[in-house]
């Protein structure tokens, strides 16, 4: 059986600030990826970004970042 | 055909933008609804065409980019989303019923509207606006050009009176954007309402707001977003404040394709492009016996040539041109009663030549020998 890993989900509140997300990290080359933000991190549907925890330093910091609906650490099959 | 309504909308398209809806309709899902393959190229497309209007009409932030079906829809949002009962408005003109109706609409409700009056030639004297602000005055809502005259407004001069006096500024920029330089920030725009199939050349059913920084707009629709949705209320945040319900993501990317076509040849090209027709027409025509020509042709102007040729209903005119000579224009009133008020063409109409970057020096001989043997009848 797979085992579920903890992933760092940052969320937003609007489809187009993920888009903005996922631009400005692949300017910075930032890891991660868009997915399904997790029934766990909220019931609202929405795209979020899915990284490694340990690599949470990097998205807490830079002004040219979408605004951010919260950053979370959750346990999940998804890679 | 000859097609001279480009003020109604382009015919000719962009091959690429013909290529963007037809690849979009082969590829996109439905844009934040899911994050599967086809829903994330649909909103990744959609963003990048915010990203591209941002460019074109200077906004910072495209996430204030908000798409509707076309200009009528974004100033609906923009003139019910910001006036209130008991405000005093200030309009003019030369307006199109995408502002009057909402404006008249209004004011059965309860809000002031002052409009600034055109002259004989269909101008209106800007200094003016400032004689009419009142305590109350919350806007000025205007066009940058007459759909009807072609006469422009100096929306950059309205744009500093907005900001001396504290007020809102919502320009539409149907018949310009494409064509001119616009600039939302150096011209003071609040918010700026276009449309995407006409200068634009883009598809019909696409159009937008852009909406400056601190500007809150209140929803004119609420529905399904695809985020927080179990939110009772429209989420606040831009652009999903103003974008309720299914998006044209296949229209969106036609008008993305056209915005670059266009960003590509510059906007300054093709004004030139088309004044240089329009110029030549009205040379070309004023001064035959009979025709009498509509609008203020001393400076720049937007490419379209308003004219009436004797006694003739100007529908009749429109059907001569089409039957017999197989060229395109528009009769009528144009949906721009008080423009037609104002030059004394409420009973007759006017006929309505308009010029775009696919016409040619050709179709401009054309329709001059057309308008020629008509007023010879």
């Amino acid at each position: 059986m797979r085992e579920k890993t903890l992933k760092l989900i940052i969320t937003f509140h609007t489809t187009a600030a993920a888009m903005a997300m996922e631009k400005i990290c692949a300017l910075r080359g930032l890891p991660g990826r868009l997915g399904p933000v997790p029934r766990s991190v909220t019931s609202d549907c929405g795209i979020a970004w899915w990284a490694d925890p340990e690599e949470r330093f990097l998205f807490e910091t830079g002004e040219d970042f979408p605004e951010f609906e919260g950053i979370y650490e959750v346990l999940s099959y998804n890679s | 055909m000859i097609y001279l309504d480009n003020a109604a909308t382009t015919i000719h398209k962009p091959p690429c933008v013909i290529e963007a809806v037809a690849e979009a309709m082969t590829s996109l899902g439905n844009s934040g609804r899911g994050a599967n393959a086809g829903a994330m190229s649909a909103a990744r497309l959609i963003y990048s065409a915010r990203e591209t209007a941002a460019r074109m009409f200077h906004l910072d932030d495209p996430q204030r980019v908000c798409f509707t079906a076309n200009s009528t829809e974004a100033l609906n949002t923009a003139i019910f989303g910001l006036i209130n009962s008991g405000d005093h408005v200030i309009s003019t003109d030369l307006e199109h019923n995408s502002v009057l109706r909402p404006l008249y609409h209004l004011q059965a409700l309860g809000t002031q509207v002052s409009f600034l009056p055109a002259d004989a030639l269909g101008n209106v004297d800007i200094s003016q606006i400032e004689t009419m602000i009142r305590k109350n005055t919350k806007a000025i809502v205007c066009t940058h050009a007459s759909n009807l005259t072609g006469n422009l407004i100096d929306i950059a001069r309205v744009g500093q009176i907005a900001e001396k006096y504290g007020l809102l500024f919502i320009a539409d920029v149907s018949q310009t954007a494409g064509s001119f330089h616009i600039h939302m920030a150096d011209m003071g725009i609040s918010v700026l309402c276009f449309t995407g199939h006409k200068g634009l050349m883009g598809p019909q059913g696409t159009g937008g707001l852009c909406v400056a920084g601190g500007v809150n707009i209140r929803p004119l629709k609420m529905g399904g977003t695809g985020v927080q949705t179990y939110l009772q209320e429209q989420p606040p945040q831009y652009p999903t404040r103003l974008e309720a319900g299914t998006l044209n993501g296949h229209g969106i990317a036609g008008l993305k394709a056209a915005m670059d076509y266009i960003l590509e040849i510059g906007t300054d090209v093709i004004h030139k492009n088309e004044s240089r027709l329009a110029a030549a027409f009205y040379e070309g025509i004023k001064d035959f016996q009979g025709v009498r020509v509509y609008g203020d042709f001393s400076g720049d102007r937007a490419p379209i040539v308003a004219l009436n040729i004797s006694g003739y209903d100007s529908g009749e005119v429109e059907d001569i041109l089409s039957q017999e000579f197989d060229i395109a224009v528009r009769s009528g009133a144009h949906c721009a009663p008080r423009m037609h008020e104002a030059l004394g063409t409420k009973a007759q109409g006017a006929v309505r030549f308009s010029f775009g970057w696919f016409n040619t020096a050709d179709d401009v001989d054309q329709a001059i020998e057309a308008v020629r043997r008509i007023a010879k009848r």
